[in-house]
């Protein structure tokens, strides 16, 4: 069943003179956890605004064709309506924190669908044990680095446990290893929990491994949309400025080189380091 | 050249960001500021342009002691790009957001034209020169933000987090201007979390924790070095994760670099050939 589905989706921000996102159709499917990636200015924020209707209700322009979100047209539905099904992980959490506490942050959207406060007090605290900031609760958003501030975009919207989070280069200021926590617990939600995951990233040697569909634009199209081992394997993803994961590219390399390792294209050093061991061995 | 001496660094409010830094750069060098967040990183490159002076400890910049000179007198010859461009930006039009500068700093309307068109075209942004920058994307906004501090061509460039929001070529790009800007001799000084731009540079890695410097050394070296990198929260490049794994059948350990990589696999299954 799709969660999410674009029919000619295409979009012109107020004063543009082309479309940001130009007949885009995709289709996310429930429980899946889908990268969006391509060049820079290619489209993907722009794509993500209107998954939970910040267009066209909060930028204007103009919006053509058609979008369903959790079963709802985001063009009659106002982004309130669809904050308890569609969570949105900001670029740069500034533009999302505002709360005089951390915690107060998290449990904002919480007390707006008018959750009981022991209730409440339990799904803020699980979100600040996630995301490792329990001990900065008491703390402001506004002083803590941009790392945290990250995690505390990141913490409040798990917190609403909505049925789709869209996450928006959501680590790129955190320090690699709490990048790919952040990543695990995402995953991990994804599968336990079966929330659909859309996670715009550029840092696919980071991310790749997790995603069981893969979406390149560029230019405000769609180019390639199916699976990461298929899509990262051709020649023509590297063309339009998307870095393939390095272990997927020396993989790509080795075989062109003769070293038979396998019809199944690794995403990760982890896979590869594998298909390394077992030449190795079997030589 | 920037020599820290023992720099210790508190803020207003009493967190003591640098604990007792000492480190010389050297002019010409490529150097990556790598660490866990709230290390210090931003803290200690914020004293190279005098933005920060230290609470106790010297800095010296071309053998001037930054307590003993301006900001402005500092910037001419450090140019500082925020990690945040939005800390950065302000003008209405990209194009006037690169001549701000040149025009502070007193340079010629020709001079200024050319620059600006230099720096757009470097950056992939000449199409936007008369849009504001708060209708571009998150990536291009940083670049703005690179523009406007090349324009002025200082003579040190400290870039925090440059490759947030860029995609892979515009980083292939930004790795090849930083290799020319060594050619010209000038000083680069990056702060990153990017294992893999890193990787792929090879430059001195300064690496942080806590407030202090805890490695110093050649790329290779510090990013296949499994120890030393979790202490400061970084993962290993994946080409040095794979080898790591290989050393057990008698590969080496120190390879960041895809096409050594190659390399050295083809080689190894050669030899097991025979």
């Amino acid at each position: 069943m799709a969660v999410i589905e674009t029919k000619n989706l295409t979009y012109t921000y107020p004063g543009g003179t082309k479309p940001s996102i130009n007949s885009v159709s995709i289709k996310v499917e429930k429980g899946e956890f889908v990268l969006i990636t391509g060049p820079s200015g290619c489209g993907k924020t722009t794509l993500c605004r209107c998954f939970n209707g910040l267009i066209p209700h909060f930028y204007q322009g103009e919006l053509k064709g058609e979008i369903t979100v959790a079963d709802m047209d985001t063009a009659t539905h106002e982004t309130h309506a669809m904050a308890k099904s569609v969570g949105l992980v900001f670029q740069n959490p500034e533009n999302q924190l505002f709360a005089l506490s951390i915690e107060k942050d998290v449990a904002f959207g919480l007390e707006n669908l008018g959750m009981p406060r022991e209730e409440m007090r339990e799904r803020v605290d699980w979100a600040l044990k996630l995301t490792d900031i329990y001990d900065l609760r008491e703390r402001s958003p506004h002083e803590v680095s941009g790392g945290q501030q990250q995690r505390v975009a990141i913490a409040a919207v798990l917190a609403m446990q909505p049925e789709i989070i869209v996450l928006d280069e959501p680590t790129s200021f955190l320090d690699p290893l709490s990048a790919e926590k952040i990543f695990e617990v995402i995953h991990e939600l994804n599968k336990k929990l079966g929330i659909t995951v859309v996670l715009v990233e550029h840092r696919l040697d980071l991310t790749a491994k997790y995603a069981d569909h893969i979406i390149i634009m560029d230019e405000g199209k769609v180019c390639f949309d199916g699976n990461p081992r298929e899509i990262l394997s051709t020649e023509e993803t590297r063309l339009i400025g998307v870095g393939i994961p390095k272990a997927t590219l020396l993989y790509h390399i080795l075989q062109k080189e003769g070293v038979k390792l396998g019809d199944v294209t690794p995403l990760s050093s982890e896979e590869l380091a594998k298909l390394l061991q077992e030449a190795f061995e079997t030589k | 050249m920037i020599e820290v001496e023992n720099v210790h660094f508190r803020y207003p409010n009493g967190v003591e960001a640098l604990k007792g830094v000492s480190l010389v750069i050297k002019n010409g060098e490529f150097v990556a500021i790598m660490g866990q967040n709230g290390a210090g990183k931003t803290t200690l490159v914020k004293h190279f342009n005098g933005l920060l002076k230290p609470s106790e400890g010297v800095v010296r910049v071309n053998g001037v002691e930054t307590t003993k000179t301006s900001v402005a007198a500092l910037s001419r010859n450090a140019g500082f790009v925020f990690q945040n461009p939005d800390h950065q930006l302000f003008s209405e039009t990209v194009e006037e957001e690169i001549s701000f500068a040149l025009k502070n700093f007193g340079f010629e309307a020709e001079t200024i034209e050319k620059r600006i068109t230099w720096a757009l075209n470097l950056l992939g942004l000449a199409q936007y020169r008369k849009t504001s920058p708060f209708l571009l994307s998150g990536g291009e906004r940083k670049r703005v933000a690179l523009a406007s501090v090349l324009a002025w061509n200082p003579e040190t460039l400290i870039l925090d987090e440059p490759t947030i929001g860029q995609d892979y070529q515009q980083k292939e790009k930004l790795r090849q201007f930083i290799v020319q800007m060594q050619t010209q001799g000038k000083t680069v000084v990056i702060v990153t979390h990017d294992v893999e731009f890193v990787a792929e540079c090879n430059p001195r890695v300064l690496l942080m924790k806590e407030g202090a410097v805890v490695a110093d050394g050649e790329g290779r070296e510090i990013l296949t070095d499994p120890e030393v990198l979790v202490q400061s929260s970084i993962v290993l490049p994946q080409i040095a994760q794979i080898f790591l794994k290989l050393a057990p059948l008698g590969l080496p350990k120190n390879v960041i670099d895809v096409y050594e990589a190659k390399e050295i696999v083809l080689k190894a299954l050669e030899k097991r050939r025979k």
